[in-house]
């Protein structure tokens, strides 16, 4: 029997996630545990507007800062507790995502790149340059969510690191879940026909435009989430968590994993989040090769990695 | 009066920066639709090996030749190394392969030039002219004229040779472009060590005034490729203008308006030029092949 | 799998760099490089080498330092993680390091939790108000330098000033700080510009200040900028001098901005820059000559302030270590908040309980470029 490309992304997902801590030498471990799924849920979100949609952006870190601010702001100023201004920032980010996507998204290639770059510009320069709001480039302290609290409050007793990994890994198990219902539900039938060909789609009467801006709200969602876990997480945030370079990050993330499938994705995670920290041993080289690992698999693993490495494997197989 | 004359020389020096490493990415972009993000790359290390080369004796100018000779080199390298093997890929790809390529050249220049900040004599001295009230210093004028320089040089190039003319047939329809007997490879392999060299030609042009360091690659590369689309990609009109014109509205903003939110302005302008014209001032407008 | 494979693969790397029992695990994460290079780069350089140095000479207590430097880039998260690293998987027992108030303020949080002490680098006056049992600064606060800035200029007789700012932390945190000392320093700002780090022109920013009746300049910022805005502040030929911020603390300064442009520049600065013009009963003198010979010749750059700022932060960390007999992170942190009389590159230092700073305004010289080269205003 067959299983179907949900349950086996999700069967593979989690065991990997809870087995993961058995190797962990030490709680650190579970620190770059938690990056590596913060990034899962944003290149999620990027496998919708790559992946399914075929749409590019360098500009969604922009939507994580507004994510992260709002669990920095919204408590310091209107009292709201920072895990609903976590819910109120992506719906935020979801409205903006709309009100920018109908214009932008009638661009294509890197018309649509330089117009999704300018807008997570404008909202860096804002996050930077209101100094009085955000404390500026220094960043500012994030309420303490109190979930920690909550969580040791019903017996859950966990190291600070413990406990992010665990929950980060359950956001990213919801959000990898949603977005695998999504690829089978007719927006996700269309949003592959469009990919496939603008024209034919529209020929065949899928109303592309409004495709187009579904899959940049939701995939605007899953970075704001991304961004208001660091915040909360972190305790701490500065207006680098909507850098453009994170934006491209992202992007690059999707597309070394392999932006046809969720799996992929993350895989690109998790190779872009590791590497960083397995490359300290050679500091003065770590751009150096990490620029090299770039090239070399966009050039000798074109689908992706784990689309190359899965043929091979199959490739063996038969 | 000799306000606005001082905020326009301002965005006449910074504009001519911009369309400098616009214009670089121009030819790659019309051989091969690739926008190459490796582009500011080129114009750190022209920079950076005229510093070296000149701190180590050789005159200004052999410098500079030495730098832009080297730079073209390193342009063919990443397209044999990284460009040609990667034939057929997605753009998407190609974006990744470019931006991995100008890591890693910063890494190298990282490792072999170390991180301090350098700068080599302007080329006329540091006197300003003084009109109506308003200085420009004479490196401003090099590069202002380098942009114009290489703006006719490309336009002559694209229009009146067949090289040129191959350049473009390439871009339109590979496989046609070598039915009629063009040299794809060869057209590819001139592009890149063209725009490589005028990448380092920008950097020797710049540095002057911008001084330059291992990491100035990212900024650059980001205002120029703002400029080229404000412009119109792969139209060396759209590079030039879309330059300048990125340049004066920064500084008029500065002047005018905050200089906290002069960038900003700027892409708020390439925002809605953009939806109001969406393939830029002078882009061509593409129809999708079905 | 992959993920589990390259979850070994870390481990061994770090087991690779795992000293023997007996050595003193001391980390550090630094802005070697990203925005904040141009400070982190000198702080990188001064750690390596200066932990050599006390490594050939026999350690301290007779046990070898083990050095566990990362770069973090100037990016807050990155930090955060490193901080994670250095306290949980290298098990340091005190910390140097935070390039920049963002970074620092981001890795607070995790070396309070794990009871480390943490020495940072980085300017901001927040990181030391309020106090933080844990967390100890070596440079002079931002806060310092605009005063010492605006004692001059009134000194001078200017009471208006215009301040033209760079865009990064660096240069907003001290734009701020300047602002609000400004008053009760009885100088008012009647213009504020800004500037982006890699701009290369700010002559539409100096021409606005120069209307603006400004009878004195301030920059505050890092990096080539500065360079820039002396350039453009000659090319305007505005009579307003031009006083530049303990961000341009290196001769390299000089030579970037170009001898003719920088004359007349001021600025605020530790006795490192004008080590030979110190007195010889000055007791700082063989301390900021030998460091400044030692970096000279080690890098063949110009030493800056900022290297400076580590190597006051390693020999304040030392000395604690070598009073508190232990390497207990608590007894360390106990031995550094008693520190008195230590001589450093940027003045003495004194910590107490109330004060994680330890420096007086006293520790800043008003300096002076004169024909190329920086001197001490009388």
């Amino acid at each position: 029997m067959r299983l179907s490309h949900k349950s086996a992304t999700l069967l593979v997902l989690i065991p990997l996630i809870v087995l993961a801590p058995i190797f962990f030498p030490s709680s650190f471990y579970y620190r770059v545990g938690s990056l590596i799924f913060i990034n899962g849920l944003a290149v999620t979100g990027m496998v919708i507007l790559i992946g399914y949609a075929g749409q590019i952006s360098l500009g969604h870190a922009g939507f994580a800062g507004i994510g992260a601010y709002s669990c920095a702001l919204m408590p310091v100023h209107w009292g709201i507790p920072p895990v609903l201004a976590a819910v109120l920032g992506a719906a935020i980010s979801a409205v903006l995502a709309w009100l920018v996507g109908r214009p932008i998204l009638r661009l294509k290639g890197y018309y649509l790149a330089v117009a999704t770059l300018g807008f997570g510009i404008l909202v860096y320069m804002v996050l930077t340059n209101e100094t009085w709001l955000t404390g500026g480039p220094d960043g500012m302290t994030v309420t303490d969510s109190g979930l920690r609290d909550l969580a040791e409050s019903v017996g859950i007793d966990l190291k600070n690191s413990q406990f992010w990994y665990w929950l980060c890994a359950i956001v990213l198990v919801v959000g990898v879940w949603l977005a695998l219902n999504l690829q089978d539900s007719p927006t996700g039938r269309a949003l592959r026909a469009v990919h496939g060909s603008e024209v034919a789609a529209r020929t065949v009467g899928v109303d592309v435009a409004k495709y187009k801006l579904q899959a940049f709200v939701i995939s605007a969602v899953y970075a704001s989430a991304a961004g208001s876990m660091v915040a909360l997480q972190n305790e701490f945030v500065t207006p680098d968590v909507a850098g453009y370079m994170h934006s491209i990050e992202w992007v690059t993330m999707t597309v070394l994993g392999g932006a046809g499938s969720v799996l992929g994705a993350i895989f690109g995670a998790v190779i872009l989040t590791t590497l960083p920290q397995v490359l300290t041993a050679f500091a003065e080289y770590e751009q150096l090769l990490l620029g090299l690992i770039m090239m070399l698999v966009m050039i000798f693993m074109r689908d992706g990695l784990l689309p190359s490495i899965m043929k091979r494997i199959r490739g063996k197989d038969e | 009066m000799s306000e606005l004359l001082q905020f326009l020389f301002s965005g006449l020096t910074v504009g001519a920066v911009y369309a400098l490493v616009a214009l670089g990415f121009t030819i790659i972009y019309n051989a091969s639709d690739v926008v190459n993000f490796a582009q500011g790359e080129f114009v750190m290390l022209g920079g950076m090996i005229t510093v070296f080369t000149y701190a180590a004796g050789l005159p200004l100018p052999l410098a500079a030749l030495v730098a832009i000779v080297a730079t073209a080199a390193i342009g063919v390298a990443l397209n044999k190394l990284a460009i040609e093997p990667a034939r057929g890929a997605p753009v998407v790809s190609l974006i990744i392969i470019t931006i991995g390529a100008s890591i890693f050249l910063r890494g190298v220049a990282q490792v072999l030039f170390g991180k301090q900040i350098h700068r080599f004599p302007s080329f006329s001295g540091d006197a300003p002219f003084r009109i109506g009230g308003a200085t420009i210093l004479p490196q401003s004028l090099w590069v202002i004229a380098g942009g114009i320089a290489v703006f006719f040089a490309l336009y002559l190039f694209f229009t009146r040779t067949l090289t040129g003319k191959a350049v473009l047939a390439t871009s339109n329809n590979r496989l046609a472009a070598q039915l009629v007997g063009i040299n794809t490879n060869w057209v590819m392999t001139l592009s890149f060590a063209l725009s490589a060299g005028i990448g380092a030609l920008a950097g020797v042009l710049i540095t002057p005034i911008t001084n330059t360091s291992y990491d100035v690659g990212i900024a650059l590369a980001l205002k120029g490729f703002a400029a080229a689309m404000l412009g119109g990609m792969g139209n060396p009109k759209g590079a030039l203008v879309g330059g300048i014109l990125l340049g004066i509205i920064e500084a008029m903003t500065a002047g005018y308006l905050s200089s906290q939110y002069k960038d900003a302005a700027a892409f708020v302008i390439i925002l809605l030029v953009l939806f109001v014209m969406p393939q830029g001032l002078f882009g061509a407008k593409q129809t999708e092949r079905v | 799998m992959t993920l589990r494979n390259l979850m070994m693969t870390a481990a061994t790397c770090s087991m690779a760099a795992m000293p023997a029992l007996a050595d003193i695990n001391i980390g550090a994460s630094i802005s070697e490089t990203g925005p904040a290079a141009f400070l982190g780069d000198p702080e990188a350089k001064t750690l390596r080498m200066e932990v050599e140095k006390i490594n050939a000479e026999g350690g301290i207590n007779g046990e070898q330092i083990n050095l566990i430097m990362y770069d973090d880039g100037g990016d807050a998260n990155k930090a955060r993680t490193f901080a994670t690293r250095l306290v949980e998987d290298d098990e340091v027992v005190a910390v140097i390091g935070g390039t920049t108030t963002g970074t620092t303020m981001a890795m607070v949080p995790v070396y309070e939790d794990a009871e480390v002490p943490f020495i940072s680098l980085a300017g901001a006056v927040e990181i030391i108000e309020p106090v933080n049992e844990w967390v100890f600064k070596t440079p002079h606060t931002d806060r310092m330098a605009c005063e010492k800035i605006f004692e001059d200029m009134k000194a001078q007789g200017f009471s208006k000033i215009g301040m033209i700012s760079g865009s990064d932390g660096f240069g907003k945190s001290m734009q701020a700080q300047c602002k609000g000392v400004a008053e009760s320093s009885g100088v008012e700002i009647v213009a504020d510009e800004v500037y982006g780090p890699q701009d290369a022109d700010m002559t539409p920013q100096l021409t606005n200040i120069k209307g603006s009746g400004a009878e004195a300049i301030l920059n505050s910022g890092m990096g080539q900028g500065p360079a820039v805005v002396t350039r453009n502040h000659t090319q305007l030929a505005i009579e307003a001098p031009l006083y530049q911020s303990h961000g341009v603390a290196s001769k390299q300064f000089i030579e970037l901005a170009g001898t003719e442009a920088a004359e007349g520049v001021r600025l605020p600065a530790a006795a490192l820059l004008v080590a030979d013009q110190l007195g010889d009963d000055n007791p700082q003198k063989p301390v900021v000559q030998g460091y400044r010979d030692a970096y000279e010749e080690e890098t063949g750059e110009d030493v800056s302030t900022f290297g400076g700022h580590a190597f006051d932060a390693l020999y304040i960390l030392k000395a604690a270590i070598e009073t508190a007999g232990s390497t207990e992170p608590a007894a360390i942190r106990d031995a550094i908040e008693q520190t008195a009389g230590f001589v450093g590159t940027a003045g003495e230092v004194n910590y107490s309980a109330e004060d994680h700073l330890g420096l007086t305004l006293d520790a800043f010289e008003m300096l002076e470029i004169k024909g190329g080269e920086w001197t001490i205003v009388e």
